[in-house]
């Protein structure tokens, strides 16, 4: 038997077109403590799911050794059997089920199809001491701090007779304590001879409890640190994370001096009631006329919610703080009130909630700003088309014509129609959240040479992006978020990936 | 052309095929019945029979557009049917008078469901089959003492009944009906024309002249031959007319105002629509307005057919309804559907039971034809979607 529990061997999966793992070799030895790491969209997740069978035996390129056995998983299940076991950041259990319930629940404990529920409450309870959760069995999951919740997926696990455990971000959503309590129960497991990978963006606890860690970038494997070597440190691992230099694809700006504050945040501080936490915290900020504000961070820092929260509170969110638009204190309370007063967002998610995708191209173009093109409520359907072709003109939307409807576009001209819908508008400041994700190169230009246009027409733009190079490449100023706060303004002349990379994952 | 012709077809197939299956019943029904089918007289009493379900299904549309559903709307006709007889027998109010009022009612109704949905935030499938049996009860008390209610006011009578003035009979023809269906084909073919017009200008797909040419025609034909239809028996009716004129408010109101793309910009992707400034809650408002305001003139519509108001008024017109705007092609998903759509589904259901009464067919048969039919239309509507 080699020393090897699993190795997962020249794994390549491709999206339509887009390699999103190529040649990945991955190897993790019996009894440790594996870390995964790399920047947002670096394969990390893609490569879990081609290991649990996601993405099942066929779609990929590559062996899986498990056990020193070529496994073909064809679906979840499959590698559950096997005794790998994953737990998403989105923890998959039942709220309103019982504790000994959600532990069982799809391997139930069973005669001849019939629960044994006292027995099911026994093994629950030995499962739950192991966890060290000091929890009675009855208690129903939404009663549970989100720290629990996460012991009781572990423990869930465990009772399918887990080998290799996987975590995903496992302390994404944690307190500090939390965490702490979580990774001693991993060294634990450990030293009852459970394999384990996590999946993590805060290089403190990797340093803390990795014996390896493997840094995936752009789809590939850069390297794999020992820590008996003295290879995990956080220098060595964010030079890896980071690698590569900033390509030319960011076009020339003059830089010029900047003009009045256009928008100021202080001690800006969003709550939503709906998951019943704090989203953004204290944050202070400030747009100049002219000016490209980069804010950096990770997924989950609270970049979107922030964006929201400038945006009309979208989200109602409960707000603290104070907003000056122009020097001016400003209360927006929808959506219509922050498009009145000169603020356009462009989202992340455009298929979701950014376009109508039965709708035509036109019909999207004028969605935000139908005022503008109707008398007394009735809308003068000419002046629609000349905008709509006028934008499609301006930014390259190709399409066979604006009849086409929006779903029917890719994704780098949908991200034109979105763009074109929020410039008709005429915005002071304009924020882009993600403004390339999913996008191809030469999309990527054209909307980096809009935006440049857009700044000497005197507009001001908030970008938010994970793609540090961009960030880099377009900011006159970088902000860097983690855990819904501000953990730093950095200028573009001292600011370079590993100094982001640092204060993201704070 | 015929290539023409056929990638036209194939592109919409959906909205085509609602009019191929509506021709289609049309025609068996003509042939069966020997031609009685197609007769003036039936085709007018099937007109005026879908006329109250007909503005119930244009409003539903637009509910069933923004993603909810209305199961109120039956008993709300019903019971809004009873208060106007109550209003013009017991009470001697002037129509004038009593027909806004019973129209403001239905309003207040809807608003009070979209309070539920929009602001409480109760799913409108339960709000409004609470509203379903709350004036269930509400026109039972109603009429309980005085049962059936009779009205004896010709000019209320006349709206579920009555005939637009013929002015002049020309070879048994009713000269005001001819005129009317006349002035509907020149302005059809006007705003047809101005809008290819218009779309050359901007050098957008149009049909190659000869295929428009046709259209003109075939549509004009249609219109001239229901025209003469119904001028041969005793004109168009006031049904007729007041359905025409709803139709024509909601399809002005849906595709040419902002109104209308808010609507359908809820209903298609009501996060996107937030997210653009656009006020959902308002819009679920004004939307269940509507459709209490259409039940209010369903009421009006059945309650004058009648010429009475009885305890069992309104039963079943909600899912008739949403029969009719299903069939009408309204898609559950939100964000797609017409209100001309609406009305050809409940001109089809109609169809459907006149031909079926004219031939005799047993009640148990009828409807379950009539389910058959409505299951039909959604799965060609899925199937199209989905080759898409």
């Amino acid at each position: 038997m080699s020393e090897y529990i699993l190795e997962m061997n020249g794994i390549t999966k491709e999206f339509t077109g887009v390699k999103a793992l190529s040649d990945v070799n991955f190897k993790v030895e019996k009894g440790e403590i594996h870390c995964l790491i790399g920047e947002n969209g670096a394969g990390k997740s893609t490569l879990m799911k081609v290991l649990s069978g996601v993405h099942p035996y066929g779609t990929y390129d590559g062996d899986i050794v498990f056990e020193d056995e070529i496994q073909q998983f064809h679906r979840i299940s499959d590698s559950v059997k096997t005794g790998i076991v994953i737990i998403y950041q989105e923890l998959a259990l039942f709220p309103d089920l019982t504790v000994y319930e959600n532990i069982f629940a799809g391997n139930e404990v069973k005669q001849g199809g019939v629960i044994n529920w006292n027995q099911t409450i026994v093994q629950s309870k030995k499962l739950l001491e192991k966890v060290k959760l000091d929890v009675a069995p009855d208690t129903l999951v939404k009663d549970l701090s989100v720290g629990k919740r996460q012991l009781i997926e572990i423990a869930k696990a465990l009772s399918k007779d887990v080998k290799l455990l996987i975590l995903d971000e496992p302390t994404a959503a944690l307190n500090e304590d939390d965490s702490e309590n979580l990774l001693q129960l991993l060294k634990e497991l450990k030293k009852q001879g459970i394999t384990c990978i996590m999946i993590s963006h805060k290089l403190k606890e990797v340093i803390s409890i990795a014996d390896k860690a493997t840094v995936l970038r752009d789809g590939k494997t850069i390297c794999t640190l020992d820590a008996a070597q003295g290879e995990i440190t956080e220098n060595i691992i964010i030079k890896n994370m980071v690698g590569r230099e900033i390509e030319d694809i960011y076009p020339k700006r003059d830089k010029k001096v900047k003009g009045e504050s256009v928008l100021e945040l202080k001690n800006w501080s969003a709550y939503d009631p709906q998951i019943g936490r704090e989203v953004v915290k204290n944050i202070n900020l400030q747009v100049k006329k002219g000016e490209i504000v980069g804010i950096a961070g990770l997924m989950g820092s609270g970049r979107t919610e922030l964006a929201l929260s400038i945006f009309g509170n979208a989200k109602s969110y409960k707000i603290q703080g104070e907003m000056l638009l122009d020097g001016q204190t400003q209360k927006l309370k929808h959506t219509s009130d922050a498009i009145q007063a000169g603020i356009a967002y462009v989202t992340e998610d455009r298929k979701g909630d950014g376009l109508f995708l039965l709708q035509d191209i036109k019909s999207n173009i004028s969605a935000a700003n139908l005022k503008g093109i109707a008398q007394k409520g009735v809308i003068n359907q000419n002046e629609e088309i000349k905008v709509a072709d006028s934008y499609k003109k301006s930014l390259h939307i190709k399409a066979s014509s604006l009849e086409q409807l929006a779903g029917n576009l890719s994704g780098g001209n949908q991200q034109k129609v979105s763009l074109g819908k929020w410039l008709f508008v005429a915005p002071k400041l304009l924020i882009l959240d993600e403004p390339t994700r999913g996008i191809d190169v030469g999309a990527k230009f054209e909307i980096y040479s809009v935006m440049n246009k857009l700044i000497e027409e005197g507009l001001s733009i908030i970008m938010i992006s994970s793609e540090l190079g961009e960030v880099l490449g377009m900011s006159d100023r970088v902000y860097v978020m983690a855990q819904t706060e501000m953990k730093g303004e950095l200028n573009i002349e001292e600011a370079n990936q590993e100094k982001i990379m640092q204060l993201a994952t704070q | 052309m015929y290539q023409e012709a056929k990638t036209l077809i194939r592109a919409n197939i959906r909205e085509y095929g609602m009019y191929i299956a509506l021709f289609v019943i049309i025609l068996v029904f003509t042939i069966m019945t020997d031609g009685l089918f197609i007769s003036s007289r039936n085709i007018s009493n099937l007109l005026d029979s879908a006329g109250y379900i007909a503005v119930l299904a244009v409003a539903m549309t637009l509910i069933i557009v923004i993603r909810h559903i209305d199961l109120s709307v039956g008993f709300v006709a019903g019971f809004l049917g009873a208060i106007a007889a109550i209003l013009l027998t017991q009470a001697g109010v002037p129509v004038y008078i009593a027909i806004p009022i019973i129209l403001i009612l239905g309003i207040l109704v809807g608003l009070f469901n979209g309070l539920l949905v929009a602001q409480v935030g109760i799913p409108s499938f339960v709000a409004t089959l609470a509203g379903m049996l709350i004036f269930r009860g509400a026109l039972l008390q109603v009429t309980e003492k005085t049962g059936t209610i009779i009205i004896q006011n010709d000019a209320f009578n006349a709206i579920g009944n009555g005939y637009i003035p013929s002015l002049l009979e020309v070879n048994g023809l009713h000269l005001l009906s001819l005129l009317v269906g006349l002035a509907g084909i020149l302005v059809y073919i006007y705003s047809e024309i101005s809008n290819r017009t218009n779309k050359l200008k901007y050098k957008f797909d149009v049909l190659s002249k000869p295929m428009f040419l046709l259209k003109l025609a075939f549509v004009s034909v249609i219109i001239a031959y229901i025209t003469w239809i119904l001028a041969g028996y005793n004109g168009f009716s006031w049904t007729v007319v007041i359905m025409l004129a709803v139709v024509f408010v909601y399809h002005f109101l849906t595709t040419k105002t902002v109104l209308g793309r808010h609507i359908y910009a809820v209903g298609s992707n009501p996060e996107a629509a937030h997210l653009s400034g656009i006020n959902v809650r308002k819009i679920t408002y004004i939307v269940f307005g509507s459709m209490g305001m259409m039940a209010a003139l369903s009421g009006i519509l059945f309650t004058a057919r009648l010429q009475s108001a009885t305890t069992t008024a309104g039963t079943l017109f909600e899912l008739d309804a949403i029969a009719a705007a299903y069939v009408g092609g309204v898609s559950a998903a939100g964000g797609v559907g017409k209100v001309t759509g609406a009305i050809i589904g409940a001109i089809v259901m109609a169809s459907l039971s006149s031909g079926m009464n004219l031939l005799g067919v047993g009640i148990s048969y009828q409807y379950m034809i009539r389910g058959g039919v409505l299951a039909g239309a959604v799965i060609f509507d899925v199937m199209t979607r989905k080759s898409k």
